[in-house]
């Protein structure tokens, strides 16, 4: 099993606390009418898990910012999705 | 109020060759950049062709940071445990002016910035643009996410990359379709300068390129890569976003079994990886490009889908877009024109007159036949793999015989009309 952390923990990040630039609009809909859950699959940084019983749980601090996450919830149009504050989020040291 | 004459949004190589260009020009730039400085936030493969950057900065190779210049270009085709490959490798490569380079792009637009900045752009780091002004339907401004944060200009240049979310909330584009992003994921691998000149077969600033096609991607439209740095490998896979969605492998796991593949675990053997990025490739073609021009704006680069995915182009096509953008408002300037969408119309004519939409438009139908065709990815490289393995391996069995289950396999696997047809959308695709 691969750990995405081990991966994310080489990179730099200045974390904007209590101000995450995701968010999910209404869980409701992840819970009661996504099938696919992509997100959790799909994002590179595994930002997105399932919680068992379909909830989503969302944890941005590992963000690079890629917008897969808002582009894949095509069906359901559910991630708010906007750039991190000014300075904020991922700092690539190499890109 | 401070009123500029253009307002470039992003510091990559689309936004700060339009603000090199206008600033060279005289006209007075500001260009707004979300990250700590110019590249935090911007991600490539990265391959820089020299041509697109010549025609802006001539002698960029005088202070550049360039890591290695492209002797060796390999394309593999990858089974399970095997790969069928070609070389292409030239000393013609080896001489003056080099034609590419492989870059590390934190350091490439950092310096590309200064000499936006050294050119008299104003530049502000930092900052995120929140939202386009408008007048009605005309973009007279940004809203940046700072106190006093609304600046005003006579034209916009969207150079803010794939996730345009500028145009989306102005309601120039709707969102993005999986079907023409690619999501790639990479990782950056330090290795002593001698390990990886002794591994490759090369000399000091000679680099190798190798892009990979086949099993990797487990059937999905994507494409590996493998690019040689100064002292270090970047190694890194794409698939198209509409493809992952439809199967249950993380990127990061797709990447992880990529490097443990027989061939390409040694290659980067004892390295230590100190980044992981993903990012995402607007993939979609010609018949994808958006709306990239309207009262007040223009759109370059990544925002505006400009790359050539068969011949993994991109960056060229930035800078070379941010140009003819900036050349276009510097020509409406001087004959006292306004920058209305009819007046900016003559960006579109740069644009098709230029290679980048000619060459767009040659393979306009590749992205919707490999969609439709995922054998490309899976059956084709197989069957050449087992052939190249039955071919290769000597155990008694005559040649014949040997070609005669080789043509059975390919027939029994896509049929001799799929076969003629799989060369037929080929054919058209390239044409």
């Amino acid at each position: 099993m691969i750990k995405v952390e081990d991966k994310l923990f080489q990179n730099r990040y200045k974390v904007d606390a209590g101000h995450p630039h995701i968010s999910i609009k209404n869980p409701d809909i992840c819970q009661n009418d996504c099938k696919s859950l992509a997100c959790t699959v799909c994002c590179p940084a595994g930002c997105y898990t399932e919680e068992g019983n379909g909830k989503i749980v969302l944890i941005t601090d590992g963000c690079l910012e890629c917008g897969t996450c808002r582009v894949i919830c095509s069906e359901h149009r559910n991630v708010d999705w906007e750039y991190p504050r000014g300075g904020y989020g991922i700092l690539f040291k190499f890109g | 109020m401070e009123k500029f004459d253009a307002i470039v949004v992003g510091a990559g190589p689309s936004g700060n060759a339009a603000a090199y260009t206008l600033a060279k020009a005289g006209l007075k730039v500001l260009q707004i950049e979300r990250g700590e400085y110019p590249g935090s936030k911007n991600v490539q493969g990265a391959i820089l062709y020299s041509d697109a950057l010549e025609r802006i900065i001539p002698d960029f190779r005088e202070d550049a940071p360039l890591e290695r210049h492209i002797v060796e270009q390999q394309m593999w085709v990858l089974d399970d445990e095997s790969y069928v490959g070609s070389t292409y490798r030239s000393a013609e490569f080896n001489r003056e002016p080099y034609n590419r380079y492989t870059i590390i792009r934190a350091q490439f637009d950092k310096w590309f910035s200064k000499k936006v900045q050294d050119a008299g752009a104003l530049l502000i780091c930092e900052t995120t643009v929140s939202d386009l002004i408008l007048d009605g339907n005309r973009v007279i401004g940004v809203q940046a996410d700072r106190e006093g944060g609304a600046i005003y200009a006579d034209i916009v240049i969207l150079a803010d990359g794939v996730n345009s979310l500028l145009a989306k909330k102005a309601g120039f584009h709707p969102e993005l379709d999986p079907r023409d992003v690619a999501l790639a994921v990479k990782e950056i691998h330090f290795l002593p300068q001698e390990t990886v000149e002794a591994r490759f077969n090369i000399g000091e600033d000679e680099g190798v390129v190798i892009e990979m096609v086949g099993k990797i991607t487990k059937g999905m439209m994507g494409t590996g890569f493998l690019y040689t740095n100064k002292e270090s490998i970047t190694i890194g896979v794409g698939c198209m976003l509409s493809d992952f969605k439809q199967q249950k492998t993380t990127p990061y796991a797709l990447l992880e079994e990529m490097k443990a593949h027989p061939a390409i675990r040694p290659l980067i053997a004892g390295g230590e990886m100190k980044e992981y990025t993903g990012h995402l490739i607007p993939e979609g073609g010609y018949k994808a490009i958006p709306k990239i021009y309207g009262d007040g704006w223009l759109m370059v680069g990544d925002a505006a889908m400009f790359v050539n995915a068969v011949h993994r182009e991109g960056s060229n096509l930035a800078m070379t877009s941010g140009r003819l953008a900036a050349e276009t408002v510097i020509a409406l300037k001087e004959q006292g024109k306004f920058m209305t969408e009819a007046n900016l119309a003559l960006y579109r004519e740069k644009l098709d007159e230029s290679f980048l939409m000619k060459d767009l438009k040659k393979y306009k139908e590749m992205p919707g036949i490999l969609h439709k065709n995922p054998q490309f990815f899976t059956t084709y490289p197989e069957l050449l793999n087992k052939a190249a393995h039955s071919m290769l391996t000597v155990d008694g069995v005559d040649k014949k015989t040997k070609e005669r289950e080789i043509r059975r396999n390919f027939v029994g696997k896509r049929s001799l009309f799929g076969l003629m047809g799989d060369a037929f959308k080929m054919w058209r695709a390239f044409e």
